[in-house]
């Protein structure tokens, strides 16, 4: 009988025992990791300043391993806030440590993945990080390793340096083991489905063979940045309850909750304790924990609340969704594009909004082929992996059909489902693909069906004006010829004048056109 | 001579002037900003009807609208528009063509071009039911020649051999009944009969055994089914020329058919009057003919026995002679060619057997 060994370990040595679990299990995979957390933080950071990003991203092979895989020199920089100085050092250098700790929706959730990307370059490679970063005033340039025991940084130098043209922003370059052949196609497929939904960031990227792709910005435009805003009634559960009535200040239950939650005035708090049948003149502090239990329960019920306040996310909004995605597929205006943002919702108490897309027609046939093909975004996250497995895939598979919509399985249809939320119903710690909670799972559902019938009258106009442009053609080929040989028959010399028949046949054809060019309204589904 | 010329060209006239007026009607129609149609009987099997009085069949009260406003129909209007110009070509040109001929011509014109013959064949049927002229009146004949040999002259009206006349007893082997000698007037005959032979073989050893002086009778080869101008001209001679015909086929239900469609026209030539020759007489071989001449027989095959039953039903066989030598050949369920004849030797059929039905039926 041996003795157990208990022993606390710090979140460094966690992550570097358990980094599969964030994305760098094998080194294909680690190499994609490592930009998607790079990039992810530079985009946030950009937000946060209120520009429109400049990404930069370069991958440089440094040398071979021998076992197939290669190091690489990864560095990425923006043209964020920057990083105060004396915070680069923990920010870069110390696992759980960074500015993400408030209510609000933002990509990354813990401040995790800058640095387990900067572990993982240091476990392989044994290379120090180099992060450069400005505020707008003089540029810090600091190299370190982690500590990996001590969760700690270790500084090996610290250079400052004038900032004679005004940047600010933040650069990172390290070293890593990784396998870009292996790589390569989903490194692109990130960097397209993010530029698609942040049309107002300039993306650039170097990969190791020196090709360079560009993803252009084509607005200036950004989404108004999300605010930390109160709970909501329905969304926050028992302990947020407990933690709330900790520090209020409020002497009665009607003013605790119209104090600290959304939405709620004195009269809907009156109603609703009232149904809750909770004494609205009671003490919050003296409520038992059956009472509190009963309070929470009572709220999800409760239908007289106002919707969660959507300020604290942020949604791309339906026109900066059409920009990107019209210019990342890059369709004209004949194929087919409609956008909707949901109204917001809720799951669990956490505020949500669903935003869908579908684009169709002659373009993506050309360029992705015929098939419905899906992207997926969370918290304008692309979600690469195990497609199959999330809540969009059964949306699009399972619970649409799409023979009422006149779309059959090789019908050359993109569909675009960004989901933003405080939190995000990922089902893996991977943060791979959403899970179908229902009212997730319903939300997708009602915006893709009313985006569907307005694809449905797009498609019938289709077939309708292939059609209308079949019988002008036919008309065009044979009233000629019946024109010619009937004036040769009886001896005339000039044929009678076909046009105006052949006008009358075009009138039709653009009757049936004309629709087209403005997608049709319709009443929008409750 | 002269007359006759001036007939002919009358005709022709005639023909020209249709198709002209199909051209201007169809004109008209554009200017007045219409989409040119036509109407034209229906050639649906539902309507086509028995006249009991006529003798033949004719096509119903039913009429089509061919409209170049319907998309299905604007090609075949088309198609018709250019027949009707290459027919009235024909005419100018004072040439003929046959059906596959035609089929050949459009080939290589785009938007025109037939997929197969039998599309062509269509559309000049077509102008036929719309212009209500068999396609011969505009020179458009089809393959299939049959001949004829007896004591018989003629004056061709055809371009080159105006005026000229020719007896038809001067080549052995019969003249083909082509365009020439369809349109070519019917000067003077000796022969009080005209006798109608299925087989080419028979028609020969007719010939052969002088069987045009024996019966004074005009011979008359059909190569199976009868062309139209060839029931045409037999239907001049019956008519116009008083000649009563005869007709002599194989003993079996398509023998039967060949003599049926000389008398009483087809459901194919539905719209067209004035190919029926409703008094020419079918004397054999008959059902009868068989067992009364014992004449060497095959079996009946289960098709040739459909083929009866069919008939049995069909309203131009409901004669009492039809209906006789149908129950007869399903009683003994056997079918005698014309050669089956030569088991008695080559001379039997003209010393014994035409004789005899020939006098049966009142020759």
């Amino acid at each position: 009988m041996s003795e157990a060994i208990y022993k606390s370990i710090s979140p460094s040595d966690f992550f570097y025992r358990n980094r599969e679990i964030a994305g760098f299990s094998n080194p294909s995979r680690a190499m994609y990791s490592a930009i998607r957390e790079l990039v992810e933080n530079s985009l946030d950071a950009c937000e946060i300043r209120g520009v429109p990003p400049d990404i930069y991203i370069r991958i440089r092979e440094v040398s071979e391993t021998g076992s197939g895989t290669s190091i690489y020199a990864l560095r990425v920089e923006d043209n964020g806030t920057g990083v105060p100085p004396e915070h680069i050092p923990r920010c870069f250098g110390q696992v759980l440590y960074g500015s993400k700790y408030i209510l609000k929706q933002s990509r990354g959730t813990f401040g995790l993945g800058g640095t387990i990307t900067i572990l993982y370059g240091q476990i392989t490679t044994h290379k120090p990080v180099r992060v450069t970063s400005s505020t707008g005033g003089d540029i810090h340039e600091y190299e370190m390793m982690i500590d990996i025991v001590h969760n700690k940084p270790i500084i090996l130098s610290h250079r400052v340096r004038a900032n004679r043209a005004g940047w600010r922003g933040t650069a990172v370059e390290l070293y890593l083991e990784g396998d870009y052949s292996r790589s390569m196609y989903r490194i692109y497929e990130y960097l397209k489905q993010t530029a698609m939904v942040n049309p107002y960031a300039e993306i650039t990227f170097i990969d190791p063979r020196g090709r360079l792709y560009r993803f252009e910005r084509v607005t200036e435009e950004m989404p108004p940045p999300p605010r930390a805003v109160k709970p909501h009634p329905q969304g926050a559960d028992v302990e947020t309850y407990r933690r709330l009535i900790a520090i209020t200040g409020e002497k009665t239950m009607r003013g605790f909750m119209t104090r600290h939650f959304q939405g709620v005035g004195p009269a809907t708090a009156e109603k609703f304790l009232q149904e809750a049948g909770i004494d609205p003149g009671k003490n919050p502090k003296s409520l038992s924990p059956e009472e509190l239990v009963k309070l929470v329960r009572a709220a999800r019920e409760f239908n007289g609340f106002q919707r969660p306040d959507p300020s604290c996310l942020s949604p791309i909004g339906e026109h900066l969704l059409e920009m990107g995605i019209r210019k990342e597929l890059g369709l004209t205006d004949d194929d087919f594009l409609k956008v909707v943002q949901r109204r917001p919702s809720t799951y669990l108490g956490y505020p949500f909004i669903v935003e869908a897309a579908i684009a169709y027609g002659k373009t993506i046939e050309r360029r992705l082929g015929r098939g419905i093909k899906i992207y997926r975004f969370a918290n304008r996250i692309p979600l690469l992996f195990d497609e199959s497995s999330g809540v969009v895939w059964k949306v699009v598979h399972k619970i649409i059909n799409w023979g009422t919509y006149k779309v059959s399985p090789d019908s050359p249809m993109v569909v675009v489902v960004h989901v933003c939320s405080t939190k995000i119903p990922y089902k893996t710690v991977g943060k791979e693909y959403m899970a179908d909670q229902p009212e997730v799972e319903r939300e997708i559902t009602n915006a893709l069906r009313s985006i569907a019938r307005h694809l449905r009258l797009y498609i019938s106009r289709r077939i309708r004006l292939a059609k209308e442009r079949r019988r002008l053609s036919i008309f065009e080929k044979y009233l000629p010829k019946i024109a010619e040989f009937s004036a040769k028959l009886c001896d005339r010399e000039k044929p009678p004048n076909i046009k105006p028949l052949l006008k009358a046949v075009s009138l039709e054809v653009s009757e049936a056109e004309s629709p087209l060019r403005e997608v049709p309204k319709l009443e929008e589904e409750a | 001579m002269r007359r006759r010329l001036k007939l002919a060209e009358k005709r022709r006239a005639a023909v020209e002037l249709a198709l002209k007026q199909l051209g201007k009607i169809i004109c008209e129609q554009i200017e007045n900003r219409e989409f040119p149609w036509i109407m034209l009987q229906s050639r649906s099997t539902d309507n086509i009807v028995y006249d009991p009085e006529l003798r033949q069949y004719v096509l119903g009260d039913r009429v089509i609208r061919r409209h170049s406003r319907n998309i299905r129909h604007i090609r075949p209007f088309t198609q018709l528009i250019w027949t009707a110009w290459f027919a009235r070509e024909l005419l100018k040109l004072r040439k003929t063509s046959t059906l596959r001929e035609v089929y050949y011509s459009a080939r290589g014109l785009r938007d025109i071009e037939f997929k197969s013959q039998d599309e062509s064949d269509e559309i000049i049927t077509d102008l036929e039911t719309a212009l209500n002229m068999p396609r011969e009146s505009f020179n458009i004949y089809p393959e299939e020649r049959s001949a004829i040999f007896g004591d018989l002259t003629i004056e061709y009206t055809v371009p080159g051999y105006e005026g000229k006349r020719l007896n038809l007893t001067e080549h052995p082997d019969g003249m083909m009944i082509g365009p020439a000698l369809s349109t070519a007037e019917i000067v003077e005959t000796s022969a009080d009969k005209v006798l109608v032979i299925e087989k080419g073989a028979m028609f020969t050893r007719l010939i052969e055994e002088k069987a045009h002086k024996r019966f004074n009778a005009i011979l008359i080869h059909t190569a199976g089914q009868a062309p139209r101008a060839t029931r045409t001209l037999i239907k001049r001679l019956n008519e116009e020329h008083g000649l009563p015909v005869y007709l002599f086929t194989d003993g079996d239900p398509w023998g039967m058919h060949i003599a049926m469609v000389i008398i009483s026209g087809s459901a194919n030539a539905a719209h067209l009057r004035g190919l029926a020759t409703p008094d020419a007489k079918w004397i054999g071989v008959w059902a009868t003919d068989i067992i009364r001449y014992k004449l060497p027989t095959e079996n009946l095959t289960d098709k040739d026995v459909k083929r009866l039953k069919e008939l049995k039903r069909d309203p131009r066989y409901q004669g009492e002679l039809w209906q006789r030598e149908i129950d007869t050949f399903m009683e003994i369920g056997q079918k005698a060619e014309l050669e089956a004849f030569s088991r008695y030797g080559l001379t039997y059929i003209v010393d014994r057997y035409l004789p005899d039905k020939l006098e049966e039926a009142g020759a």
